[in-house]
């Protein structure tokens, strides 16, 4: 009862304040308090750094802390594609990061720098968000700002609240789910990761990917809402979402499954870290059986996360070959889970 | 907390909800307001169309007769005569004044009124991210009635740095907005939600998406402008500057000096390789941006304090900065060829090393030519007048003028052609004499006496040594005085600067300060700029600054080379003599150091009064 009454009061309360920013939001009288929000958010706002640098791929995104203990949840993307990761907190300090775990269905992941004390959102404590309701959206786009120098901040109001779903074929995403729709202009190159808040700087979304329409040519303007992500963001905290490559030596088996039994021949790994694209299917092998096809992008074994062709051929080696495995790939944009059948015995 | 919060949020429902016409009020009212200070603020802008109408841009009005700012590379494709709409319907001739080609910024003037609607300059300093804050003027050049368009947003991001084209068309220090920045509000204002002027539009962040607005958009902070507006009045084209070294950041936050020129003013003061900058011109330094964002907000020549640190030891110096070119470079740059793109609104993809030295070339190809320029009109061409290096030489021959007038209106000693003789006491104790004249300059100190022939080169009259030519300069000192600007030999306006003597002696008023004690050293010390005037005689080229207030004569520099510090005087304590004043205390100083400082008890100026 007292945590309904909580609730009820909660949802009242930003209806309420929403009312109060219509009033307090005119410009003489907000920009005293606009100022004090957007510093009490930029400490939770840090810029990341990693792969791209080429042909329009910026090596740069935006992030959030979501723990004192350096926990930065930010926007799944080819930047995290390396071991370098390096997070700049909005102090200027400047950390390498660890990629705990990602979910490349809710287009998130969470990272790790190793220091304590720090300002940060309550996950927890995310709000929502209404048609109407003005927001902030902090980012370093463009990567404007480095060191200490603050993020980005721009103001709109939330358009409509929709689901992604609703423009399959038409944005590159493999995210379903609902999304704030944004007035502002906010997902520019390097805003992903992004934190939207409202003008009480409490958390709404995060800002998702560039997202292009290929049908009108324009982009979109949106954020994923908290609450769509926050399970999986505890689970990834809590090491319950097992979606980390296995690196245990002494689970082998002794006649572990390869790629060569199951019928996938890769692209030639030529990089560090060559993405695991199906080249082609050997003929009636438990790959071509299950439906794999050449293109297709593997990104989990056994539900655990594979970047690289090196981490794909080290996953197989911790299972036995005769055990199925499932295999989750990006085809196209969208996420397909195939289920390989145990190699025949060699004869 | 949340529920007083409630309480509070309560009881404005309440108030809503009993009287719903009071919200409704305070909404209409605070619209009201901002209507009337956007009503207030848009009679300032300008649309700026070129002469032959091609192409265009915005400005705004910032004195009563018309002096107006406006972009660098909005002004170069206008031509040097424009046609300036204004929020009246009015069409008013204007001229150029003044450009800084690195800081993308342009003065002009429009013609035909004292009474100009203008701008109020607010300090940027203060603006902060979250500041509600609005653009006026001629997007996509929408404004074929003059009618300026408006766009409203918030300050997204203060001291950003924006990669220059080349070496042209650096963003220094801007101001970052999501207000609707599109092409042709370009050197158009960006206001605060007061009506101030806290910056000039110049330029957005697009890459793939086109160019039009995506809600990041660039203004330079006006408080630069501030400091280069004295330089632009004068006529010149304005360069940026340079410390003469390269700095880097590092793992740990630090910015490092990774290599200094050895002829630089830095290294003189101290700077080595491996040397920390802590502060630089007021401000804390912790990334390589923050130290470009210094840099750029000073014209060349300007003193600015540096602190550094070694080995746990800080230092507090103050640093003469150097210009991005040299005078011949930039000046080929802008007019012995184009100078940039056509329209430079795009981040550059150009990439250097952080703290990289500008490179020398990289200029821009030079881009077709313009079209047919349109005759001058009459009233235009008054004041105009081409000369190599100036943009409008019309416009230093009138500061040049206005400053040497108000020095001579209580210190006319045209006629003191003759022997100079000063007497006086030295700081230190003892007693010291000058003989000054056309043919030679000689002193009389403790230490014996002295004397410098004045030849045609006085280029190595280093005289006493360690003053770095105090006999040369003060021979000079009285040559200008006597001789005034014309004669003197090839004296322009320089424009404005800090009086940036270090010391803080109790008889020297606050004239004498180093930019970068106070939080912000542009704004703070923009009352207190002189007035320059800069000549060179006998090889030897001398700087001339006088006090905006008094016209006084309060400071010279003489520099005998590139490579070296120049000989300082300092003058103050004026006096009566013979019905005019004349300064009883003169100060020398040479590199870090003071030479001398004499209070003059007898002064004989031969010829003076004689018919």
């Amino acid at each position: 009862m007292r945590c309904a009454t909580g609730f009820a009061s909660a949802v009242a309360l930003s209806w309420l304040v929403a009312i109060v920013a219509l009033v307090t939001g005119a410009p003489s009288a907000g920009a005293a308090g606009l100022s004090e929000v957007i510093g009490q958010v930029q400490p939770k706002i840090v810029k990341i750094y990693g792969a791209g640098g080429f042909q329009g791929l910026e090596a740069y995104q935006s992030g959030m802390l979501i723990s004192g203990e350096g926990h930065v949840l930010t926007v799944w993307s080819y930047v995290l594609d390396t071991d370098e990761i390096t997070v700049t907190l909005d102090d200027g300090r400047r950390f390498k990061a660890q990629l705990l775990g990602a979910d490349p269905r809710l287009e998130l992941a969470v990272l790790k720098v190793d220091a304590t004390g720090l300002n940060h959102f309550e996950l927890a404590a995310a709000t929502k968000a209404e048609p109407g309701t003005r927001v902030l959206a902090f980012s370093n786009l463009f990567g404007v700002a480095t060191g200490d120098e603050p993020a980005s901040v721009q103001h709109g109001l939330v358009a409509i609240k929709s689901q992604l779903e609703a423009r399959r074929g038409v944005f590159d995403t493999t995210y379903k789910g609902p999304v704030y729709v944004l007035d502002a202009m906010t997902n520019n190159p390097g805003a992903p990761g992004g934190a939207l808040v409202d003008y009480e700087g409490r958390l709404l979304a995060m800002l998702g990917k560039e997202l292009r329409n290929s049908l009108s040519n324009t982009w979109l303007n949106y954020a994923i809402p908290i609450e769509e992500m926050a399970t999986t963001v505890d689970e990834i905290r809590t090491g319950k979402f097992v979606r980390k490559p296995n690196d245990e030596p002494n689970k082998k088996p002794d006649k572990a499954l390869n790629l060569a039994l199951l019928g996938i021949v890769l692209v030639p790994d030529v990089l560090e870290r060559t993405p695991p694209f199906v080249d082609a299917v050997r003929p009636d092998s438990p790959a071509a059986l299950a439906g794999v096809q050449p293109d297709d992008l593997v990104l989990f074994v056994n539900d655990r996360l594979v970047q690289s062709c090196k981490a794909l051929a080290g996953e197989l080696e911790f299972i036995d070959r005769i055990d199925a495995v499932k295999v989750t790939v990006i085809r196209g944009q969208d996420l397909v889970d195939v289920t390989l059948a145990a190699p025949a015995e060699e004869k | 907390m949340r529920f007083s919060l409630s309480l509070a949020v309560l009881s404005v429902l309440a108030s809503s909800v009993t009287s719903p016409g009071a919200a409704n009020d305070d909404v209409l009212k605070a619209e009201a307001e901002r209507v009337a200070v956007v009503a207030r603020a848009r009679e300032a802008a300008v649309a700026i169309f070129a002469a032959g109408g091609q192409g265009g841009g915005s400005g705004v009005v910032i004195t009563p007769d018309g002096y107006a700012l406006s972009n660098f590379h909005v002004t170069k494709g206008a031509g040097d005569a424009m046609k300036c709409g204004m929020a009246d319907g009015r069409m008013y001739d204007a001229v150029i004044v003044g450009i800084d080609p690195v800081g993308d910024v342009a003065l002009l003037k429009l013609l035909g009124r004292d009474d100009f609607p203008h701008a109020v300059l607010g300090d940027s300093d203060q603006v902060q991210a979250g500041d509600w804050a609005f653009a006026v003027g001629n997007p996509f050049l929408l404004a074929t009635d003059f009618t300026p368009s408006v766009s409203y947003g918030i300050i997204s991001g203060v001291h950003r740095y924006q990669y220059p084209a080349g070496t042209l068309l650096e963003y220094t220090d801007c101001i970052q907005t999501d207000a609707s920045i599109n092409p042709g509000n370009s050197g158009g204002p960006l206001f605060d939600s007061q009506g101030r002027l806290i910056g000039i539009n110049g330029r957005g962040s697009f890459e793939k998406r086109g160019r039009v607005n995506v809600g990041v958009g660039y203004a330079i902070s006006i408080n630069q402008i501030k400091n280069f507006l004295g330089h632009l009045k004068a006529g010149r084209v304005v360069d940026h500057a340079t410390l003469g070294a390269r700095v880097a950041s590092q793992a740990d936050g630090r910015v490092t000096v990774a290599d200094i020129l050895d002829d630089s003013d830095a290294f003189r003061r101290g700077l080595r390789p491996g040397d920390e900058i802590v502060r630089f011109g007021g401000r804390v330094i912790r990334t390589v941006n923050a130290f470009k964002n210094v840099l750029g907000i000073f014209p060349r020549d300007w003193r600015v304090m540096l602190t550094y640190r070694r080995e746990g030891q800080t230092y507090d110096v103050p640093v003469r900065l150097e210009g991005v070119h040299s005078p011949e470079e930039l000046i080929s740059k802008v007019q012995g060829r184009a100078p940039a793109e056509p329209v430079p609104d795009e981040p550059m993809p150009e990439k250097r090393e952080p703290g990289q030295r500008r490179p020398r070339d990289g200029g821009p190809r030079p881009t077709p030519a313009l079209a047919r320029r349109e005759p001058m009109p009459a009233e235009v061409k008054a004041v105009y007048e081409t000369r190599r290096g100036y943009a409008n030489y019309y416009f230093n021959k009138l500061e040049r003028s206005r400053v040497w007038n108000h020095c001579i209106a209580r210190g006319d000693f045209h006629e003191a052609t003759g022997e100079w003789l000063l007497r006086g006491e030295l700081a230190g104790g003892g007693d010291a004499e000058f003989r000054l004249s056309d043919v030679a300059a000689g002193c009389t100190l403790p230490g014996g006496h002295m004397r410098v022939p004045i030849t045609e080169d006085l280029t190595s009259a280093s005289d006493p040594p360690g003053s770095g030519g105090m006999l040369a300069a003060l021979e000079l000192w009285r040559r200008l005085v006597v001789l005034g600007p014309e004669k003197f030999g090839d004296m322009y306006y320089l424009g404005t600067a800090p009086l940036a003597g270090p010391h803080a002696a109790a008889d020297v008023p606050a004239l004498f300060r180093v930019l970068g004690h106070d939080r912000a050293p542009a704004a703070a010390s923009h009352g207190e700029l002189c007035d320059v005037l800069a000549g060179t005689f006998a090889g030897v080229e001398c700087r001339f600054m006088f006090d905006p207030k008094s016209g006084n004569l309060v400071a010279m520099e003489m520099y005998r080379s590139d490579n070296d510090d120049p000989c300082e005087l300092y003058f103050a304590d004026y006096a009566e003599l013979e019905g005019r004043v004349f300064p009883r205390r003169i100060e020398v100083r040479y590199g870090d150091a003071v030479y001398l400082a004499v209070k003059l008890v007898e002064v004989k100026l031969d010829k003076m009064g004689d018919k």
